[in-house]
């Protein structure tokens, strides 16, 4: 690997415009395979998702998965894109073992979708306009494990093992075109535009599209060309940028490497790059001296799909709200601003919120369990918010039970701790806790009356008329009761009782 | 009791079913059959003694508890080892695949066996059905029962010469350019290539996924028909399969018998004629059109101008196909595997083990279509050859507006003798001439006897096709043409081979 020097990103931006081509590739989550009747269910031991078709055999013979072929063409539409009338599969003959037929059963000049858009929202609420050239249907390939090399990657391993369960699962591919205009704002528009194609899809209910489970995979093309050139120049293709978080450094770090290896004098290769999630570096993969020629031809085992109008326009029917939309809605119904709409989607906490207000709960309570405790224990724990052991359920009691009076912040806490701990529900920690308010008026009389007589000078103080000098006192109250008091009411007794008003 | 090997499959299902004989009978005369010729024929790859008396023995079971038959229950079959049969080695002819036992049965297979029909075993055939004379084989020759020292056609050489040898009196094929066809025509039985779509492919191990056709060899036309029957029809695991009727062709061949061709336009290709074509080939193809004059239809000439294109264009998309359907034959997951010894990497294995287990004509023509295919070169060569296909579909279409049906001579000659044109490649794609239109278009066609060529004294074969979808045209002229020259002969002519 030849070292280059980065160049600062505000150097990148005074003499170059970064030119990004997203390859997006969706694994569809139809029951079966897209070309035969396997299982499509991930962990099972390696091999047994397997017939004749997916390995491969030979005489086998593929179906299309009707199912996978609605899918794309939901996707399509929600990406306004036109639906081909008529299209063919076509076969892309490359050799790797984990690729039963040693052709992918592609689609090649004839897409099922074409000539679309998305409209992405950037953190600023700006609305940037990616344009989509196609998406097509494909079938994934088996997986390879390398053993004995050092870095599981091939080089230097002693054998690799196949599993071809993975081999024929539907994947929609979906490539947008150039996107020029975007200048320093490059890598948020990438990741902006990938967060919204997941959010799409998981809209439109086609795949879970998670990508830290390779649902979802994104390659990222850049090329820089010198401000004012109309001609694009040579692009590097970061293959598997695998979160949204590495698609913004990916496409980040290779402007800045473009830009040190031009200004140098150097040229940019056309070839493949790994990314690195330590350090959000790319360093070179395979290199692509010609473009590398896959012989694509229809599939002649397929015939043509040629969905009808009014299919198509039935599918029309059946689209979401645009996730975009859907939040800009929801902002407005929620009254918070665009960069407080931006945190709670940072914070992957929007569906968590909307199933806890589902579940019964007020929506500035959900959003403020969400964002505020449960955000820093996600966040400590290293965690996405949509795994903490809680439910919506869960949390959407205990607004209801601060609401109702028998649970503080203070209280509310720690039974979230509690329930994140796996002491059961609210109402259990609660009670096996012994969590619940104190509320009882003779007792809490008794520890305001203690507080007074402990603290003789400060109660004087505030017969005096210095009103802030409770908050001593209510301190003394609620450590006396073990946190267990209503603050509010604890200030409330200690001023009538001392007769001032508060 | 007559020898059993000579029946008609008609005939020996209607003993079986009339209890006459039993199923385990046909099958052992059979079996008998195969062990004493086929040293000398070498029709069979693989003979599965205890796979076809237990399938015998099931349908003597069925009879005596008193379970309806089928037409063709008891009745023994050749098949042709490119149909995976579960459990029973599938070679297609090449060393790649030698070994492997498939897990799964074609469809083809699977309805044979529902049809109570016995299969005796896998037959010989080119590797990869690539070939016009079943040299090709990596496991050796097939010998014509008319001169074991000629070709019994190819690549289906084994089934045709399992039929003429009377080792089964039903056998399975694939055409892929006239690998059913020409065998029959050079042997003096009966195969059809079923309209594109009509028989399904799934388990048949591909070679050219858009012109491969599975279909029926048989001795007699009507023989032909019930198999046909037997194994056509809709297949949800072939997306290419035709979803509709099975073209009713017994109830035709029925019917040609009884004289159904009075009134029928009969139409003669004029580019099937002239420099490569045999006299004594075109003296009996002429005789045969005199014959179908005789019986009543009316003769056209026709001219389809782009049938002389037909070779060429056959020869870009079939190696294309092929060079992707082979692809799979890798070492990694089953077949042969060369070199692994543990020091090479799979591109090594791959490679040693395809320059071992591929021969010279499949080697050639995965690099033909590799070539045609490759970026630059498709729109000059594989483009082009659909286009071609294209017009030869609309030269047959146009053709079918005035005639029902087409002759030709199914092949320029007369078998050839073993080794002749297996240094000359175009020498043996000429075989298929007249054949290869029929596969770029996907319509039905078949090859029946018509006679011996004077200067040989060897088989002729008369073809017939008829538009896609009506493969029953082809019965009713085939078998009015097989009586009118039956009577003419007195005797089938396969009664006129040598015996072995």
């Amino acid at each position: 690997m030849t070292v280059t020097d980065l160049v600062s990103y505000e150097d990148v931006l005074a003499s170059y415009d970064p030119v990004m081509g997203l390859e997006v590739h969706v694994e569809l989550g139809t029951n079966t395979k897209m070309f035969c009747g396997c299982s499509t269910t991930l962990g099972a031991d390696a091999n047994t998702q397997t017939c004749p078709t997916c390995l491969g055999l030979p005489g086998s013979l593929p179906v299309v998965n009707a199912t996978g072929v609605e899918s794309a063409i939901r996707i399509g539409l929600a990406l306004n894109c036109e639906i081909a009338q008529w299209c063919r599969f076509a076969r892309k003959n490359y050799f790797y073992p984990d690729m039963p037929k040693n052709f992918q059963t592609s689609q090649y000049d004839e897409p099922i979708a074409f000539n679309g858009f998305l409209d992405v929202q950037l953190e600023d609420g700006e609305v940037f306009r990616v344009e989509i050239e196609r998406a097509h249907m494909e079938e994934d390939t088996g997986k390879s494990t390398h053993i004995g090399g050092a870095t599981g990657r091939i080089h230097g391993a002693s054998h690799s093992l196949l599993d071809y369960n993975r081999a024929g699962i539907p994947l929609i591919e979906i490539v947008t075109r150039p996107i020029v205009g975007a200048g320093a704002r490059a890598p948020e528009v990438a990741k902006a535009y990938v967060a919204e194609l997941r959010e799409l899809i998981k809209a439109l209910g086609v795949s879970e599209a998670r990508m830290e489970m390779g649902q979802m995979r994104c390659d990222v093309n850049l090329s820089l060309r010198p401000i004012g050139r109309e001609k694009f120049g040579t692009r590097s293709e970061t293959k598997n940028v695998n979160s949204l978080r590495s698609v913004e450094r990916a496409t980040r770090f290779e402007m800045q490497r473009h830009a040190g290896v031009l200004n140098a004098g150097g040229t940019i290769l056309q070839e493949t790059r790994h990314f690195h999630e330590e350090d959000g570096s790319t360093t070179s993969g395979r290199i692509k001296e010609e473009a590398e020629d896959y012989r694509y031809f229809p599939e002649p085992d397929l015939v043509p799909v040629a969905p009808s109008r009014e299919w198509v326009e039935e599918l029309r029917g059946t689209l979401p709200e645009l996730p975009r939309l859907r939040r800009n809605r929801l902002r407005e119904e929620w009254g918070i601003s665009e960069h407080e709409m931006q945190s709670v989607l940072n914070a992957g906490a929007l569906d968590p919120i909307l199933a806890t207000i589902d579940a019964g709960a007020p929506a500035d309570q959900s959003r403020k369990w969400w964002m505020g405790e449960l955000a820093r224990r996600a966040n400590e724990d290293g965690v996405d918010l949509g795994s903490l052991p809680i439910t919506p359920e869960q949390v959407a009691r205990l607004c209801e039970l601060v609401a109702e009076g028998s649970l503080n912040d203070k209280l509310a806490r720690q039974t979230i701790e509690g329930v994140l701990a796996g002491e059961g529900t609210p109402d259990e920690v609660v009670d096996k806790r012994g969590l619940k308010v104190v509320s009882d008026e003779g007792a809490l009389g008794k520890a305001v009356d203690e507080a007074i007589e402990g603290n003789a000078a400060i109660a004087d103080k505030i017969r005096g008329g210095k009103v802030a000098a409770a908050g001593a006192l209510v301190g003394a109250v609620m450590k006396a009761t073990r946190g267990q008091a209503d603050a509010a009411r604890v200030r409330e007794l200690i001023l009538e009782k001392l007769g001032v008003e508060g | 009791m007559a020898d059993l090997t000579r029946l008609t499959a008609a005939e020996t299902a209607a003993r079986i079913a009339a209890g006459d004989v039993t199923a385990v009978e046909v099958a052992e005369a059979h079996l008998a059959r195969i062990e004493a010729v086929d040293e000398k024929v070498h029709a069979f790859l693989h003979v599965d003694r205890e796979g076809a008396l237990a399938a015998a023995r099931r349908v003597d079971e069925k009879r005596e508890r008193g379970e309806k038959l089928g037409p063709l229950a008891g009745v023994p079959l050749a098949l042709k080892d490119i149909f995976t049969t579960e459990g029973v080695p599938t070679t297609v002819g090449s060393k790649i695949l030698e070994g492997w036992i498939p897990p799964y049965d074609a469809t083809v297979t699977r309805r044979l066996k529902e049809a109570d029909v016995v299969i005796l075993g896998k037959t010989n055939m080119d590797e990869f059905a690539m070939g016009s004379s079943t040299e090709n084989s990596a496991y050796g020759p097939t010998g014509n029962p008319w001169d074991l020292t000629r070709i019994p056609g190819g690549s289906g050489g084994g089934s045709s010469a399992a039929l003429a040898s009377f080792q089964a009196p039903l056998a399975i094929g694939t055409d892929t350019g006239g690998s059913i066809r020409q065998p029959a025509a050079v042997t003096a039985t009966v195969g059809v290539k079923p309209t594109y779509g009509g028989v399904s492919r799934y388990g048949m191990v591909a070679f050219s996924s858009s012109l491969d056709q599975g279909g029926p060899c048989a001795r007699t036309v009507l023989d032909a028909a019930l198999l046909h029957e037997a194994i056509a029809g809709h297949d949800a695991m072939d997306s290419t399969s035709i979803d509709a009727a099975v073209p009713q062709v017994v109830a035709a061949a029925r019917e040609g018998r009884e004289g159904g061709v009075g009134g029928m336009r009969v139409g003669v290709v004029k580019e099937f004629a002239g420099e490569g074509y045999q006299a004594g080939v075109m003296q009996r193809f002429e005789e045969s059109v005199e014959l179908l004059r005789e019986l009543g239809a009316e003769i056209v000439e026709i001219s389809c101008p782009s049938f002389t294109k037909a070779l060429a264009a056959y020869y870009l998309i079939a190696p294309s196909e092929c060079s992707s359907n082979l692809a799979r034959f890798d070492a990694m997951r089953y077949g042969l595997r060369v070199g692994d010894d543990g020091t090479r990497s799979a591109e090594d294995v791959t490679a040693l083990t395809r320059e071992a287990g591929f021969g010279d004509e499949v080697k050639r023509r995965v690099m033909l279509g590799t070539y045609a295919l490759s970026s630059g070169y498709y729109d000059a060569y594989y483009g082009s050859a659909q286009k071609v296909r294209t017009l030869i579909t609309r030269d047959f279409e146009r053709a079918f507006e005035s005639v029902d049906v087409l002759v030709s001579p199914t092949t320029p000659t007369t078998a050839f003798p073993i080794g002749e044109r297996a240094d000359d490649p175009m020498a043996m794609y000429l075989a298929d001439l007249c054949t290869i239109p029929s596969n770029l278009a996907g319509n039905a066609a078949m090859s029946l006897p018509c006679g011996l060529a004077p200067e040989d004294g060897l088989p002729v074969g008369l073809q017939i096709i008829a538009p896609a979808m009506a493969d029953d045209r082809l019965y009713r002229v085939g078998a009015a043409v097989e009586a009118a020259f039956q009577a003419r002969w007195g005797h089938p002519l396969l009664e006129e081979a040598p015996s072995l």
